[in-house]
């Protein structure tokens, strides 16, 4: 007797703990018969988070439909929707990263041609269309960047004995560029600075303004010269143009340059923002790190963009890189009831009154579409955008969406820390950028 | 007793084996047959047979070099970590004062994540390089030293705790013996301690062993492979073969049950080598 009694006890304790076990692989696939749709947007800008919490409880109360946000940072995404994906309840609306991302999230890209937001794209070439022709991915917002500078400590040094220039509008090419940084280097005490440049960040993982956006202007005229939009080899014709203006991000510098890869974006940041630095290269989202700093000294209206020269061809005409990497796109593989609760959220955040003033004043995106007109987010960078935009200079597109892989530009990041440490020459970075833009390219056409 | 053990045994192991499937059975079998496979997530795999294997062993994406560099940290922080675990723990099971406030001070950096005491130590490492002008990545050499300091940090007092356990189980009798037989300290430490402690130091050289070689964190937060590739150990190079660039998940896939293989051997070869010197009281 006593032993039966225990058996049932046993018995009913393990059901109870299989029980719970099954019931965690269960409950998520509960709510999927709802007509209503729902919506799961996974978000790549942490910065935005709250901003979109706020945004998606808004439009759960408005409309009842649900909204979840997640953020993945930026270095992570591809992980986490590489596992968030399969998952019973996937994101429905998530981010890639141009053509080459899209080589790898076809199978999950809804066809948004026909989506409102996409017709109402100011430029219809911004959109990431497939090898079929069809839209896969709509921008959310364009961004810019160039190297971005104190006014205050430039009007400053224009106003020094023997200064070689007497204003920003003077310099519109490397040579005047260089001439200028050189002089102020060596009046730097004068001025008060530690350098003209702030450091450039070379710590693994924060080299991506160099391998990234700098790396984009060779490309780009590379691409330009031989009237192409992609290359599975390159031969880096514009390697000394990029190591001009690298080389004088290290001279011309706050440190010495064989201390560079021990810092980071957030170092360099901070030195501009409390003016111990004239310029940094950097886009309109390092508003916030340069407001956020403590200490800061600049003021609102002395951030101004500077175009990136390196004695590019024609480039006292060239503009700031204007564009984006990061395109929305709509998970294929979700309910039709998900995809169109999707779209309708991103419909209305983009079109409705007040999905557009969170998107201009709290989001701060210069989005890319029509219902936008002249709203623009408020702050310093952002209207210089918009001032680069709607002068005659070109704006630089951004061409590295089309670099091959992480892989690469790690590689290219790695090979300019070992050249500001001076073990490397910048024959041998330049042959190896060339051997792994090739072999990337291989790996990943397959 | 005994028939009645048998007869529960299904059902006090339920709860485990539910687990263990679940968390390492099913994902390792899965994980077996997307080796084999073209993929982007798990659930879109399409079977392509040896391909990834080839390329895995293709010598252009270091994962060959990255085992030689993996091997070098193996030799010299698993001599290391347990030298001076057994140096202080022997110090510490001495009679003096505060050995206990000593054992809880020496197995405090074990709680810390590895992560953190990558970053920590990188800093702390470019701070005392800055005074040269150099840094950390500048040389493979730094990455290394920088690595092997690292992981004594980390694993010596968990260790030393091991050894602890063990040099208490010697019978003091034994030494006695030795001693009125007139055996030095020396011999004493040779001919009866470390016999008698055979088992835990299998015990401490197979976590050593297996800790160091799936090394990731450390590595990961210290240099994350610079210069060059240089310092970058084998679970780090399946990480950047995994996530560095698309289409070529099932190469890292493959890399991993390359890796689980060399481990399990390696593991298995020490095991067994250093029971044989295991001795009975």
């Amino acid at each position: 007797m006593q032993n039966a009694k225990r058996v049932v006890a046993l018995l009913a304790a393990a059901t109870l703990a299989t029980g719970s076990l099954v019931a965690c692989g269960n409950d998520s696939g509960s709510s999927e018969g709802d007509a209503k749709g729902k919506v799961y947007f996974l978000n790549w800008k942490p910065e935005s988070e709250e901003t979109y919490k706020a945004i998606a409880k808004e439009y759960t109360e408005a409309t009842g439909v649900e909204v979840k946000v997640q953020t993945a940072a930026s270095g992570t995404y591809e992980q986490t929707l590489k596992s968030e994906v399969t998952k019973s309840s996937a994101p429905t609306l998530f981010q890639i990263n141009g053509p080459v991302g899209l080589k790898s999230w076809q199978a999950y890209a809804a066809d948004l041609s026909d989506a409102a937001f996409t017709k109402d794209l100011t430029d219809p070439g911004l959109a990431l269309k497939g090898e079929d022709g069809k839209v896969y991915g709509v921008p959310l917002a364009v961004e810019g960047y160039g190297i971005i500078y104190n006014n205050a400590i430039m009007e400053k040094y224009f106003a020094t004995a023997g200064a070689k220039a007497t204003s920003m509008d003077e310099i519109n090419g490397f040579d005047k560029l260089k001439e200028v940084a050189d002089d102020m280097q060596a009046k730097k005490a004068e001025l008060g600075i530690d350098g003209v440049f702030a450091s450039t960040s070379l710590a693994t993982g924060e080299g991506w303004r160099w391998q990234t956006h700098l790396m984009n202007l060779p490309v780009h005229f590379e691409y330009a010269d031989d009237n192409v939009t992609d290359k599975d080899v390159i031969t880096f014709k514009y390697n000394n143009e990029y190591k001009n203006l690298f080389d004088l991000y290290l001279t011309d510098s706050t440190v010495e340059k064989t201390l560079t890869p021990s810092k980071t974006v957030t170092d360099s940041m901070a030195e501009f923002a409390t003016g111990k630095a004239a310029m940094v290269q950097n886009g309109n989202w390092a508003w916030s790190q340069i407001k956020d700093v403590e200490g800061n000294t600049v003021q609102e209206a002395d951030i101004k963009f500077l175009p990136m020269y390196g004695g590019f061809p024609g480039e006292d005409k060239m503009g700031i890189a204007v564009g984006t990497e990061a395109f929305m796109a709509v998970n294929a593989k979700a309910s039709e009831a998900d995809q169109k609760a999707t779209i309708d959220f991103v419909n209305w955040l983009f079109s409705d009154e007040k999905g557009k003033q969170h998107v201009t004043e709290e989001l701060g995106f210069i989005a890319p579409f029509k219902s936008f007109g002249e709203a623009a987010p408020s702050d310093p960078l952002a209207k210089e955008i918009a001032r680069y935009l709607s002068s005659d200079l070109t704006p630089v597109p951004w061409d590295f969406t089309t670099f091959p892989s992480q892989a690469f530009k790690d590689n290219l990041e790695q090979l300019l820390a070992q050249y500001a440490s001076g073990n490397v020459s910048w024959d041998e970075l330049v042959k190896s950028v060339n051997e792994t833009w090739a072999s990337e390219k291989a790996a990943v056409n397959g | 007793m005994e028939r009645s053990l048998k007869k529960y045994f299904p059902l006090f192991v339920l709860p485990t084996s539910v687990a263990f499937v679940i968390a390492f059975l099913a994902p390792f079998v899965i994980g077996l047959y997307l080796s084999f496979a073209d993929f982007t997530t798990i659930v879109d795999a399409e079977f392509i047979g040896l391909e990834n294997y080839q390329k895995a062993l293709g010598e252009k994406d270091g994962f060959i070099a990255s085992f030689g560099f993996t091997i070098l940290v193996v030799v010299a922080s698993v001599i290391t970590v347990n030298l001076f675990a057994f140096a202080i723990a022997k110090l510490l099971t001495q009679k003096l004062a505060g050995t206990n406030a000593f054992r809880t001070i020496f197995f405090m950096p074990n709680l810390i994540g590895g992560i953190v005491l990558g970053y920590t130590w990188q800093s702390i490492i470019n701070a005392i390089l800055a005074q040269y002008g150099t840094t950390i990545v500048s040389k493979w050499e730094y990455g290394f030293v920088g690595l092997i300091v690292l992981i004594n940090w980390q694993q010596v007092g968990y260790m030393m705790v091991i050894y602890i356990a063990g040099l208490q189980n010697v019978p003091p009798e034994l030494t006695e013996a030795a001693a009125i037989d007139g055996a030095g300290r020396w011999q004493v430490l040779r001919n009866v301690t470390i016999p008698m402690i055979m088992p835990t130091i299998t015990i401490c050289l197979f976590l050593t062993l297996s800790g160091s070689f799936k090394l990731f964190d450390q590595n990961l937060a210290l240099t994350n492979g610079a210069p060059l590739r240089k310092t970058e150990m084998v679970a780090l190079n399946i990480f950047n073969t995994m996530f560095g660039r698309v289409g070529t998940e099932g190469v890292g896939q493959a890399k991993a049950v390359i890796f689980v293989i060399v481990v399990v051997v390696i593991a298995l070869l020490q095991l067994n080598m250093t029971r044989s010197r295991e001795v009975e009281a």
